[in-house]
């Protein structure tokens, strides 16, 4: 479980972060949503320790890290598995040696247990036959779908996701989703995702804070974001007529669900 | 007040790259594309500037110098010093400071800004040790070997133009370049070698790996690693001469 506490970041003088607390339960799919530039890439950052908070607490399983020592930093980094918003595969490196890469350099495996376990991932992300390519040589949704295999690769305690769906097609998409939302249950670890996706929100939003200009506007669940009054929310989340013909839709499921 | 800020920051990234490595076994392997990249690459390049260099020393010597009384050995002798104490080791680094050093810092400025180097921390890996220390062994290591091989070129580069242009023999011209040799020399200049081999590889890496921005700001920085990177070689080529050379 990773607990906030507080936070608020600015860059020069700029607040980008204000004020923000929340619970991330371990288990379940927490979504973080908001506008484009509302902060959320600067939230992820920030919980995982990239970017230096200027207040507040930031707590793993109940510890703040601000206290932690280097070693107990870095042993808390081989936990976390990332997916940043470009990807950010290494260049140099093809598709397999970079799944590969956190296996080398953490894991006492053989080589062999290595390349089963770095198929296994790359099967999982539905990536067959690019194991030879180069980041350059694949395409964006691929890359990100490569990222997200290197970010499983260890088993990781904590799994963050910066929209990993952007730029995906809507199959890819909901098998990616799917995808992390299983891990998240098999594996009963702590998962943060950013989004713009909706269809994300209604399927997978086990917990969703929603933050505008970089303070946090509501919390709830993805049933609960049926029903919410916040107005901010609801030109958010349901600004397309589709969306909102969803709303109806789901509200009437849930209402016979219940009956 | 910026240039202590910058020292400051270099030094802290310096002791980061020189703490103990993860995993030896991949720095190895690191390593040896390191060297081929940033060292074998540079061959090319070393024996071209150095036989034509050396050529042209022996034509200017030979052009500049001409009076009956002046013994031909000066020739090979002049080509030699110039060679062993300036070209080869300071001219030469200046000049892998442009190559190599540019390159340095575009690779490691592109991988900061597209997040491959914050991916690599996340994951717990120490990304500047990963990334600067085999570079900077690499071409502390290569940076003697191509100034050996600078020298030598350069004195074939002599005895290729001296004799053609009728200028001196290659009698006297191999007898200038074996006659009063100071080994010395060479040993200082190999030492110095090091020195600016270890600026080319660290500079530039501490250029890229803390710049701010896009790939404008990288192919700034990368322009601006080797201007620091060729005036520090300068500075130090004074200082260790200054010290060393007496
Ligand atoms: N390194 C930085 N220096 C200065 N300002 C920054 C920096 N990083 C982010 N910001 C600012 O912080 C704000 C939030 O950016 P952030 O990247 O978190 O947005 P976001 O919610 O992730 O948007 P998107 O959905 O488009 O990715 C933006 O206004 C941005 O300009
Ligand atoms: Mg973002």
């Amino acid at each position: 479980m990773i607990e906030i506490k507080n936070l608020c970041k600015s860059f020069e003088e700029r607040p980008v972060l204000k004020d923000i607390s929340t619970k991330f339960e371990k288990g379940k799919t927490n979504l973080i949503i908001g506008q484009s530039g509302s902060g959320k890439t600067v939230l992820l950052k920030s919980i995982v320790g990239l970017l230096e908070i200027d207040e507040g607490e930031i707590l793993y399983n109940g510890e703040d890290v601000a206290h932690f020592s280097n070693k107990e930093r870095k042993s808390l980094r081989q936990d976390i598995g990332m997916v940043f918003q470009g990807g950010a595969l290494f260049d140099s490196l093809t598709v397999e040696e970079n799944v590969r890469f956190p296996l080398d350099m953490f894991s006492k495996q053989t080589e062999k247990e290595k390349l089963d376990r770095v198929n296994f991932c790359l099967e999982r992300v539905d990536i067959k036959g690019a194991n030879e390519l180069y980041p350059a040589e694949i395409s964006g949704g691929m890359r990100k779908r490569v990222a997200i295999a290197r970010a499983i690769v260890l088993n990781p305690k904590y799994l963050f996701c910066d929209e990993p769906n952007s730029g995906l097609d809507p199959m890819t998409s909901i098998l990616i989703d799917n995808l992390i939302n299983q891990i998240t249950r098999d594996l009963d670890i702590t998962t943060i995702i950013n989004t713009h996706d909706m269809n994300s929100v209604m399927e997978i939003g086990d917990n969703i804070l929603f933050i505008s200009h970089g303070e946090k506007w509501w919390e709830g669940n993805k049933n609960e974001i049926l029903y919410t009054s916040n107005e901010k929310l609801n030109d958010f989340v349901f600004a397309s007529p589709l969306y909102r013909e969803m709303r109806t839709l789901k509200k009437q499921e849930l209402k016979d669900e219940q009956s | 007040m910026k240039f202590f800020f910058h020292l400051g920051q270099y030094m802290l990234l310096m002791k980061k790259v020189f703490s103990k490595p993860e995993k030896g076994r991949i720095y190895w392997r690191q390593l040896l594309v390191e060297i081929e990249k940033l060292g074998i690459d540079s061959i090319g390049i070393v024996v071209i500037i150095s036989v034509f260099m050396g050529g042209i020393i022996t034509l200017q010597l030979t052009y500049n110098l001409t009076n009956p009384f002046m013994p031909s050995y000066l020739i090979g002798l002049g080509n030699r010093d110039t060679l062993i104490l300036e070209f080869s080791s300071t001219v030469l680094s200046l000049m892998l400071a442009g190559k190599v050093g540019a390159n340095i810092a575009t690779e490691i400025g592109s991988m900061r800004i597209t997040e491959q180097i914050d991916s690599m921390e996340i994951m717990g890996v120490n990304s500047a040790s990963f990334l600067i220390l085999p570079k900077i062994i690499a071409v502390v290591f290569v940076s003697p070997m191509l100034f050996i091989l600078s020298i030598a070129t350069g004195l074939v580069g002599g005895l290729i133009t001296g004799p053609m242009a009728g200028v001196v023999t290659t009698a006297q011209y191999l007898n200038g370049v074996t006659y009063a040799f100071v080994p010395y020399y060479v040993t200082f200049s190999g030492l110095k070698t090091l020195v600016f081999g270890f600026l080319i590889a660290s500079v530039p890496a501490y250029k890229g790996y803390y710049v701010d921005g896009g790939a404008l700001e990288v192919g700034k920085v990368s322009t601006q690693s080797v201007v620091t990177t060729s005036i520090l070689i300068l500075f130090f080529d004074l200082i260790l001469t200054q010290i060393f050379f007496k």
